[in-house]
């Protein structure tokens, strides 16, 4: 079994109505520093067998029918390094 | 940004070389070969510009004439023809801006004025269906806006491919969703509008939004840059590399001629900067602060600037570099073109406009002064501090008047033999019931909740009527009930028999659906969609559309008050049928009068009103149960449509009425099922001649109108009085839909044929 990253951009030239609310809202809460962000989605998927370049391939597949637009949309696709970790709003609060 | 799109191929060379192509660099260089035939100029338009500035254009105007003289702003196939839609005085009476402003303005009374307007988005809804349909919705709402008015309701009226066909499972959610979006979030409510399929706009389809607008007569604003010294501002969204060649790639060309490299990027709305773009407008035209003000939709501050300045007496110079971007590699060409939505351009007194940045500011809008109006009777437009632009703003915003060969199509007497008189009929009340079911249960007739319920239709709270009624009711002031009635139609099919009474049968069909509310029908609004310009049969079809609207609206009485031409609707070289779809718009005094299209009470006899006769060429019948297309459309009656309009108005007024429904596509057959359906119960009636004829023609100028029990009587005088002809057909009430000697249709089989449709279809 492995694991495979999806990752889902708006293309860079499209308007992110999104992204730039939450800048408004990073400055609304003191974060003076931002000065841009651009919001997308990641999609982690499972499948059975290794992450070779067929899976891989097969996933990028999918990925232009199903996960993303690709009108509007780029994406990227790799497998995932390690076993995911996830980062629960109380595990980044321990990081400090 | 990632360099796709005409725009940047076109203005680049300046870049390139590390210097602006400048007016001074251009006069010096006439010989630099210019890719106007990329950006959709020909040879002749090209020479044309040249002889106008006298020097070849800079690449920033060259960007500017290309959209500016696109048949999508410039109109320059249909103007020829679109002359004939001037309304004579004895129609505009109530006309208080026409045909040439942001949209129609109507006076309804108690000093109140109306604005509509039905403007198309159909390629971009092809490529990008929700994000298409959506800014499709801003576009026209930015329109009712520039007008003065506060935007109160949008309609849509949607044409897709055969609704089984996999591309409109594609396109057809995307667009609803869209629409909904858009629409839902800027709190609008939609109050009608229309869904239909043909093969026809398998991969064209027909996405046209309507928007009206409410406002005190004396809030019209106008799109002029007048007073030299005025200051222009840019307000709104930022300026990004949104459908740059939109304009003139886009909604000019054909999807197969635009090549990946040639796509422009898809424009992204935002409903909650519109919002916020709507308050602050209204607020500042309250304050008195706004001198001309117009939308930025098609062709985006190139349109703006040349419109603005065009409209006023003097001349304008802007600051290129002023305007705020959302990527700042954007040049002078590019900044002209973007289609970046949710941005308005005002013009302000200077001692206005630090009250005006501060009312912007409240509502988190970003404005800039980037101009000010002249007298020198120039555009002109600076970039790093040299000049760009130069031109006699007219020049660009009238447009080449292009005079196209017109030629009726090779196909019009063999379509017109194609006689359904031919086909075979349902003998025997099983056959007749099993077509009727038939036909309710096609997409084109199915109840559209589906759709319609994910829009929100009552929000704001003065919706009165809204699908699956004939026409969307809004009542304008809480205290007199003073409201107004709207309603879009359109058929493809009549147009294609006959584009001049096909044209006239939808304006007959707007207006009866507005006159079946009680409403008195005021104004008309069009959106024409049509083929390819370059194909004569068209531009044929487009002169016929026009005239008959022309004619039409003359022997009504109304006149059109604005509108939007489609072009290029096409795939390969098979045209779309000709879909001009007009909207028609009517006053209701008080809308506590206001007549519902179902049975609303038992006991009430069912009249129908109007001759019948048997014409079904082009019908629903024909269409959805033998796939057949020929013959004449049914005949337009427009005097026998407005004395009808004068009954009802008459009846409902007088509060005689518990019902009426118009007919159309299905005949009465169709409307007295819908009319069971949407009243929750069912009637009994007796046709009155050949039941084929009676249940399935589609002649023009009829309705159902049920009286009040008891007052069945003053109607029937009222029906003598306005010479519309009536025959009691039958009684409300029961559970079945009952026509005596043919078939009885439990209401659960008939709800069930009805509604499962589009569910079953699209999830």
């Amino acid at each position: 079994m492995a694991r495979v990253i999806v990752d889902v951009m708006l293309k860079p030239e499209i308007h992110d109505p999104q992204g730039e609310a939450v800048l408004g809202a990073c400055h609304r809460l003191g974060f003076g520093q931002v000065s841009g962000v651009r919001q997308g989605k990641r999609f982690e998927i499972e499948i059975d067998g290794p992450a070779g370049e067929a899976s891989l391939a097969a996933i990028a597949g999918l990925a232009g029918e199903l996960l993303a637009n690709p009108v509007i949309e780029d994406f990227s696709v790799h497998a995932a390094e390690l076993p995911g970790r996830r980062h629960s709003p109380g595990s980044l609060r321990a990081c400090g | 940004m990632t360099g796709t799109s005409e725009g940047e191929e076109s203005a680049p060379e300046a870049s390139e070389m590390g210097c602006t192509d400048t007016v001074e660099v251009a006069a010096g260089t006439p010989d630099q070969p210019q890719p106007y035939a990329e950006l959709g100029l020909t040879a002749g338009e090209y020479r044309k510009v040249r002889e106008v500035l006298g020097r070849r254009p800079t690449a920033a105007e060259l960007a500017l004439y290309s959209v500016m003289w696109s048949e999508h702003c410039s109109y320059k196939s249909s103007r020829v023809h679109l002359r004939k839609l001037a309304p004579a005085p004895a129609q505009s009476g109530a006309l208080l801006a026409g045909i040439g402003s942001n949209a129609g303005v109507v006076d309804i009374g108690q000093g109140y004025a109306v604005t509509f307007k039905i403007e198309s988005h159909n390629h971009p809804s092809f490529v990008e269906p929700h994000q298409g349909a959506a800014t499709g919705v801003g576009g026209i709402v930015r329109d009712i806006l520039a007008m003065g008015a506060r935007p109160v309701a949008v309609m849509d009226a949607l044409r897709f491919g055969p609704a089984d066909a996999p591309d409109t499972g594609r396109v057809l959610p995307g667009v609803v969703s869209g629409i909904s979006f858009y629409g839902n979030c800027l709190g609008l409510p939609n109050i009608g509008g229309e869904l239909a399929f043909d093969p026809c706009y398998a991969g064209n389809p027909l996405v046209n939004a309507l928007c009206v607008g409410v406002m005190r007569h004396g809030d019209l604003k106008a799109a002029v840059a007048r007073g030299a010294g005025n200051k222009v501002i840019l307000f709104g969204s930022r300026t990004g590399p949104d459908g740059i060649g939109g304009a003139s790639v886009l909604a000019s060309a054909t999807f197969e001629e635009a090549s990946a490299a040639k796509r422009p990027s898809v424009q992204v709305g935002d409903p909650f900067m519109e919002k916020l773009l709507v308050e602050c407008c209204l607020e500042l035209y309250a304050a008195g602060l706004v001198e001309g003000i117009q939308d930025l939709g098609a062709a985006g501050v190139a349109c703006a600037t040349t419109e603005l300045a065009a409209g006023g007496s003097g001349g304008m110079r802007v600051s290129l570099d002023a305007v705020p971007l959302r990527d700042p590699s954007l040049g002078p060409a590019e900044i002209l073109m973007s289609e970046s939505q949710e941005r308005m351009m005002a013009v302000a007194a200077p001692a206005s406009v630090p009250a005006f940045l501060e009312i912007c500011g409240k509502w988190d809008v970003e404005a800039t002064v980037i101009g000010e109006v002249t007298g020198d009777g120039r555009l002109t437009m600076t970039w790093h501090g040299e000049t760009v632009v130069d031109i006699p703003p007219g020049t660009a915003a009238d447009g080449p008047v292009c005079r196209r060969p017109i030629a009726r199509p090779a196909d019009a007497g063999a379509l017109a033999a194609r006689d359904p008189a031919a086909l075979p009929r349902p003998a025997g009340g099983a056959a007749l019931r099993a077509d009727l079911l038939a036909m309710l249960g096609s997409a084109d007739l199915a109840d559209k909740t589906w759709v319609t319920e994910q829009y929100d239709r009552y929000v704001g709270g003065n919706t009165v009527l809204a699908m699956p009624e004939d026409g969307g009711v809004l009542r304008i002031d809480e205290q007199t009930g003073l409201g107004i009635a709207l309603a879009t139609d359109g058929n493809g099919r009549f147009c294609r028999l006959d584009p001049y009474q096909g044209t006239q049968l939808a304006l007959s069909e707007a207006y009866r659906n507005v006159a079946v509310t009680g409403a008195r029908p005021v104004a008309v609004t069009n959106c024409l969609n049509l083929g390819s310009p370059e194909d004569p049969a068209v531009m044929w079809q487009l002169a016929e559309a026009v005239r008959g609207l022309a004619d039409g609206c003359a022997a009504l009485s109304i006149p059109v008050t604005g509108g939007n031409v489609s072009l290029y609707n096409q795939t390969g070289t098979t045209a779309i049928h000709p879909t001009p779809v007009i909207g028609v718009l009517g006053v209701l005094a008080d809308v506590r009068r206001r007549v519902p299209s179902g049975f609303a009470a038992d006991g009430a006899d069912i009249m129908l009103l109007g001759r019948t006769r048997p014409e079904f060429g082009g019908s629903a019948w024909a269409h959805l149960l033998h796939g057949h297309l020929g013959g004449r459309p049914p005949e337009p009656d427009l005097d026998a449509e407005r004395r009808l309009a004068g009954l009802i108005a008459a009846a409902a007024a007088a509060g005689l009425l518990c019902a009426a429904h118009d007919l159309s596509d299905g005949g009465l057959a169709v409307a007295l099922a819908e009319s069971c359906l949407s009243g929750g119960r069912g009637c009994r009636a007796e046709l009155p001649g050949e039941a084929f004829t009676y249940l399935f023609a589609e002649s023009a100028a009829r309705a159902v109108a049920a009286p009040r029990p008891g007052l069945a009587g003053e109607f029937r005088s009222l029906c003598d009085e306005h010479g519309v002809p009536a025959e009691r057909i039958g009684v409300t009430g029961g559970d079945s839909l009952d026509i005596g000697g043919c078939f009885s249709i439990p209401l659960a089989e008939l709800s069930a044929a009805h509604t499962r449709t589009l569910p079953a279809l699209f999830g």
